[in-house]
């Protein structure tokens, strides 16, 4: 049992549809692994019920063995942390924010932050380039800014699985680049365990070790594998009824998807068709 | 950065004190029978049985303890619940929580309940018809997943106006001695003459403050949102519930003795906020303090406006509360 994520046969219903159906993956420690798929597939309710905000209909899931059902809210958060898609706008400073990132570990009756605390806040703000921010207000910092504390948050509960949903989503690509970049690094500074909903099939292909293609219509997993494996224009075509091409990216070697007009498919000269 | 935060704390802290003291000051020597500030401390030592010294002491000075407590205990209410709803417009007035309190409190004079279980009856009504009102507001506003949207402000002025018709409704029906009872106490005022509801708000203010620093983490956690505390291992659902039951029991126990005191719970928190930042820590106790001597200060005010006669204190909180209730509402984006 190495798995530090264990998703056995999880079920959930919403108003009697089937949002999520037997699904089952796990994730090793150190592993990038992005859930994709189309809206509506219940991508943001999966991380919903890890998180323990929503409770599965049925099945059952396991933080490094240990069902989270027999967990309190804050021994789970002590092992995972989230990034949700979008935060609520507040006034505290940036370095006030990322310190609610310790509140897992505040002992009873402590009413202050230790020195661990704040040094601990501190690295990760250095790390993800924000310190300089530190007595900003994080209402008035700049989007990709705010995604960056709201990663430093998440960094400072040290936790082993760092779960994101969309943390690129409404960023410029240099912004989308760098998030990611620093999400990627982690398994390897930290050895943390990164979950991640995206739709930005590319960024997908190109960061993760495994991706998971949620099926929409009946709320299953369509497949789970390698980018090379899950990311081929018959899948993509069948779960996202979409038509693309897929060829390798020149540097990475990774797949890479090509949005094609319904006018340029039309064109049957064209020779890659 | 955290010795900074401790010494501006402590500030504010120290500036509260002082403005307390100065107020309940200003309190004790205000009023008809013309003492001077200077002779206060002769008339305390040395006046022992005059005329001056049981005013002091006999009527003023559990004036200023009831509007200390009354004010700190409706300004931490407001605290909590603008927390918890995270809106600033959100108050123990606004949300209707008041008057469900008041109506509480109405059906124990009509039904003759205090008669049968003691003086407790009042703040006892007064905190059930307060926590139905809150968790009434809470069910009908949780099903649409913008809380923040001024809909439970409106649910909660319509359970207002519900709750003093239905107050209005007993007040029709019922005998004459009871009539006069609930139309004295509704005029609402600090002026108590029972020590032993002086004493129980004074403590249960004290004690509502205590037991809400348990919850000051889990507030300063919700201020990112349910979804965000939950996952920073606050269990919402607990938390929301205890809030609630410490906010209608302050509610419950103010309004029992001295009426509905409308906006006292807005004004207050909304300033510190601005002054002590949206740390929970700081935020409830300097509310509280704050609110403690904001109170005392409209009472002043109320006593010396039109005197010798004097004003219920409501109408100044709420003179002064409604037109900043005006403004916050007409400012753009609002935050907390």
């Amino acid at each position: 049992m190495n798995q530090i994520l264990f998703i056995d046969n999880l079920s959930f219903k919403y108003h009697e549809k089937n949002v999520l159906k037997d699904i089952s993956f796990s994730t090793d420690p150190g592993e990038f692994i992005s859930i994709i798929g189309p809206n509506g597939c219940g991508k943001t309710t999966l991380i919903k019920i890890i998180s323990k905000i929503n409770k599965p209909e049925k099945g059952n899931i396991y933080i490094k063995g240990k069902n989270i059902q027999t967990m309190s809210n804050k021994q789970l958060a002590r092992h995972i942390a989230v990034v949700m898609q979008s935060s609520e706008p507040v006034s505290m400073s940036v370095e006030e924010y990322v310190l609610l990132g310790r509140l897992p570990f505040f002992k009873k009756y402590q009413f202050f932050e230790t020195a661990k605390d704040i040094a601990l806040a501190h690295k990760y703000m250095e790390l993800t380039g924000i310190l300089k921010l530190a007595h900003a207000p994080i209402n008035e910092i700049s989007g990709g800014e705010r995604q960056l504390a709201a990663i430093a948050r998440a960094l400072t509960q040290e936790p082993m699985l760092l779960i994101l949903d969309e943390p690129t989503s409404h960023l410029d690509i240099t912004h989308q680049i760098q998030i990611l970049e620093l999400i990627s690094s982690l398994k390897t500074t930290l050895s943390i365990s990164v979950l991640m909903v995206i739709h930005d099939l590319n960024l997908a292909a190109e960061y993760s070790d495994r991706l998971v293609l949620l099926n929409g219509k009946n709320g299953t997993i369509y497949q789970t594998g390698t980018c090379e494996q899950v990311l081929s224009e018959e899948s993509i075509q069948e779960v996202y009824q979409t038509t693309v091409k897929i060829q390798k990216n020149p540097v990475s070697k990774r797949p890479c998807l090509f949005l094609v007009s319904q006018n340029a498919l039309n064109q049957k000269e064209n020779p890659i068709l | 950065m955290k010795q900074n935060k401790i010494k501006y704390w402590s500030i504010i802290l120290i500036i509260l004190m002082a403005l307390i003291i100065l107020v309940s000051l200003l309190a004790l020597c205000t009023g008809s029978a013309g003492i001077q500030l200077k002779d206060i401390p002769h008339i305390l030592f040395y006046g022992k049985g005059t005329s001056d010294y049981s005013i002091l002491l006999g009527i003023r000075l559990p004036r200023i303890i009831l509007g200390l407590s009354i004010g700190g205990a409706l300004s931490l209410a407001g605290a909590l619940l603008q927390g918890i709803f995270k809106n600033p417009l959100v108050e123990p007035y606004t949300l209707g929580i008041s008057g469900g309190a008041s109506l509480g409190v109405c059906i124990n004079i009509v039904f003759s309940f205090y008669s049968k279980i003691g003086i407790i009856a009042y703040p006892l009504s007064g905190f059930l018809g307060a926590s139905l009102v809150i968790f009434l507001v809470y069910y009908l506003n949780n099903n649409t997943k913008n809380i923040k949207s001024n809909r439970m402000l409106l649910t909660g002025v319509m359970i207002s106006y519900v709750a003093s018709s239905l107050v209005m409704l007993l007040m029709a029906v019922s005998k004459t001695d009871d009539l006069q009872n609930i139309v004295l106490w509704i005029m609402g005022s600090l002026d108590e003459p029972n020590t032993i509801l002086i004493k129980m708000v004074l403590f249960g203010s004290l004690a509502g403050l205590v037991v809400s620093y348990f919850f000051c983490f889990d507030l300063n956690a919700l201020l990112l949102g349910e979804d965000e505390a939950a996952n920073l291992g606050v269990n919402t659902t607990r938390t929301k519930k205890f809030l609630f039951i410490i906010a209608s029991f302050l509610t419950g126990l103010s309004v029992s003795v001295a009426g509905i005191i409308m906006f006292a719970g807005l004004i207050v928190p909304h300033f510190m906020r601005m002054i002590a930042g949206p740390d929970h820590r700081i935020l409830l106790i300097s509310s509280f303090l704050a609110g403690a001597a904001f109170l005392v200060l409209c009472d002043v005010i109320a006593r010396v406006v039109i005197s010798p006669l004097e004003l219920p204190v409501g109408v100044i909180t709420g003179i002064i509360g409604g037109v900043i209730f005006i403004w916050v509402l007409s400012r753009k984006q609002v935050t907390l």
